[in-house]
């Protein structure tokens, strides 16, 4: 590890990267370290009780971990397709999907209104299922979430599916496996590690989410009504308060980040 | 036309500037610009007073900054720029404190419920918005359409647990625009704005609740006289003519 370092070092510092450095490590936690310093510890069981935190955060994991579920339960299988049919058009669709991961999460909501609110191009056939409308719903923040979140895990998936060896697959095929067996016995473990990645990015970026959820979910007390989305209500009212509502976001970003430290952060570090 | 009256307007102000080597100051005469954060249900009445203001006091720019009045109230707490500010509360208002110079009341406004045109959730009166199955937008309790719109329920002793909790009366507004919620709790003012885009349920004045709107310049202001200006405009005859027009009270 720290003859890695010593490698990297090279022919010494050069000084023209060290104001920008500091400057930018002074711009990423001076505001993370603000909200520790700002957050009204001693008022703090107080506030939590009192703009109904722990409501938030219950609607915030639920919600989040619905959106993880079906994004892996849709977009491993969608991975997949991208990685290893070869049909025309393919190419369209992965642009497609990874569209969310570059458009504004608030157009996300708008676009949700279009297709499944009540007078979106399929808000009559979802009545006529559900017999209700799907805006301002728990399902709608579900999907909202999903609609962010699923694509980080079906381009991190999709290019472990890629480099795949696809030698033990073969063995496989040629000792009689079925092609479904192979799929949940053989390739679905060479890419665990990817899922894994995936759903941790997907879950962290699901938990966050706060446009596209803010839109189609209404901000609704205990159903709607996200961390995220809270921290807007506490701002807009009391902003004394709204840092002590980062701490269990700030928390989560940090067990995320020690979970891929493992997984992730090294092997890139390292090549 | 009016544009071009205005264009040519600013136009005679920027050669008066220019040739006189800058700056009208002394002069008395009102230059410049300023920027109004006005609560969200002032938007037509300060939009339509901004066009008749400017023509009025020719070379000034007025800029209009809507939203919920908590928020623009914190907005200008943490250090925004603004010259003034119209609250659609009192309690927004004097949250500034001292950052905001002697405040006055310049107009009123009430609740109305707001039903998309055709209605579908068959509303005719405050106690129609407790029916179960019904989606109902709310403005958020910070608020002040949240606070009037929770006060009028109280009165009418009805218990309504919101759809959709919002940050300003505007998208409310929007919520039953949209046709995504069945009714929603506004102004009398909103209603008359949306034309016929939704369909105002008036609620009896024995439940029904109001709010006062004051008006102040703001100590930071950076062209204190042309705000104090905008702030005398807003409580003047015409002023006042245009926000009756638009369903206000007098305080």
């Amino acid at each position: 590890m720290t003859a890695g370092r010593r490698r990297g070092t090279g022919p010494g510092t050069p000084l023209l990267v060290v104001p920008p450095a500091v400057i930018g490590v002074l711009l990423l936690a001076v505001p993370t370290a603000a909200i520790l310093i700002r957050t009204p510890w001693s008022r703090l069981g107080a506030i939590y009780q009192h703009r109904g935190v722990w409501t938030a955060l219950r609607v915030s994991l639920e919600s989040s971990l619905d959106a993880t579920a079906l994004s892996v339960l849709l977009g491993v299988p969608l991975a997949w397709t991208l990685a290893r049919l070869r049909l025309p058009g393919l190419g369209m669709v992965r642009a497609l999907v990874t569209v969310p991961l570059v458009l504004p999460p608030v157009i996300g909501g708008v676009a949700l209104f279009a297709a499944i609110g009540r007078n979106g191009i399929a808000g009559r056939p979802i009545h006529a299922v559900l017999g209700s409308d799907l805006p301002f719903t728990f399902p709608a923040i579900v999907l909202a979430q999903t609609f962010v979140a699923m694509p980080f895990l079906v381009i991190t998936v999709e290019g472990a599916f890629r480099i795949a060896d696809r030698g033990v697959e073969e063995a496989a095929a040629t000792l009689g496996a079925s092609r479904s067996r192979i799929f949940v016995r053989v390739t679905l473990p060479l890419v665990a590690p990817a899922i894994l990645l995936g759903t941790i990015l997907c879950w962290a970026r699901a938990l966050g989410e706060f446009g596209a959820t803010l839109l189609v979910g209404g901000n609704a007390p205990g159903t709607t009504r996200t961390l995220p989305t809270l921290v807007l209500t506490v701002f807009n009212d009391n902003p004394a308060d709204a840092p002590a509502l980062g701490l269990p976001l700030i928390a989560v970003a940090l067990v995320v980040l020690g979970t891929l430290r493992d997984s992730w952060l090294r092997p890139l570090a390292s090549s | 036309m009016k544009r071009a009256v205005v264009t040519v307007a600013v136009m005679a102000a920027l050669a008066a500037c220019s040739s006189s080597g800058g700056g009208a100051k002394g002069s008395g005469k009102l230059s410049g610009s300023i920027t109004v954060d006005a609560a969200a249900s002032l938007t037509e009445a300060f939009t339509a007073l901004k066009a008749s203001f400017e023509k009025a006091y020719p070379g000034t720019t007025v800029t209009l900054n809507f939203g919920a009045s908590s928020e623009l109230a914190t907005q200008i707490q943490q250090g925004k720029a603004a010259d003034v500010f119209a609250s659609a509360s009192t309690k927004n208002m004097t949250q500034l404190g001292a950052s905001a110079g002697a405040p006055v009341d310049f107009a009123k406004n009430r609740a109305e419920i707001a039903v998309p045109p055709a209605n579908p959730g068959k509303i005719a009166a405050v106690a129609d918005l407790a029916k179960p199955g019904l989606k109902v937008a709310l403005c958020d309790p910070a608020v002040p359409c949240g606070v009037v719109a929770r006060q009028v329920l109280a009165n009418a002793k009805v218990s309504v647990t919101p759809a959709a909790s919002l940050a300003d009366v505007k998208s409310t507004l929007a919520a039953v625009e949209s046709g995504e919620v069945d009714a929603g709790v506004v102004y009398v003012t909103d209603v008359r704005a949306a034309g016929n885009k939704v369909k105002g349920i008036e609620i009896p004045d024995a439940v029904n609740a109001s709010t006062t709107y004051p008006i102040g310049t703001l100590k930071d202001a950076k062209n204190p006289s042309l705000a104090r200006a905008w702030v005398d405009y807003v409580r003047s005859a015409v002023g006042q003519k245009v926000l009756q027009a638009d369903g206000f009270a007098l305080p």
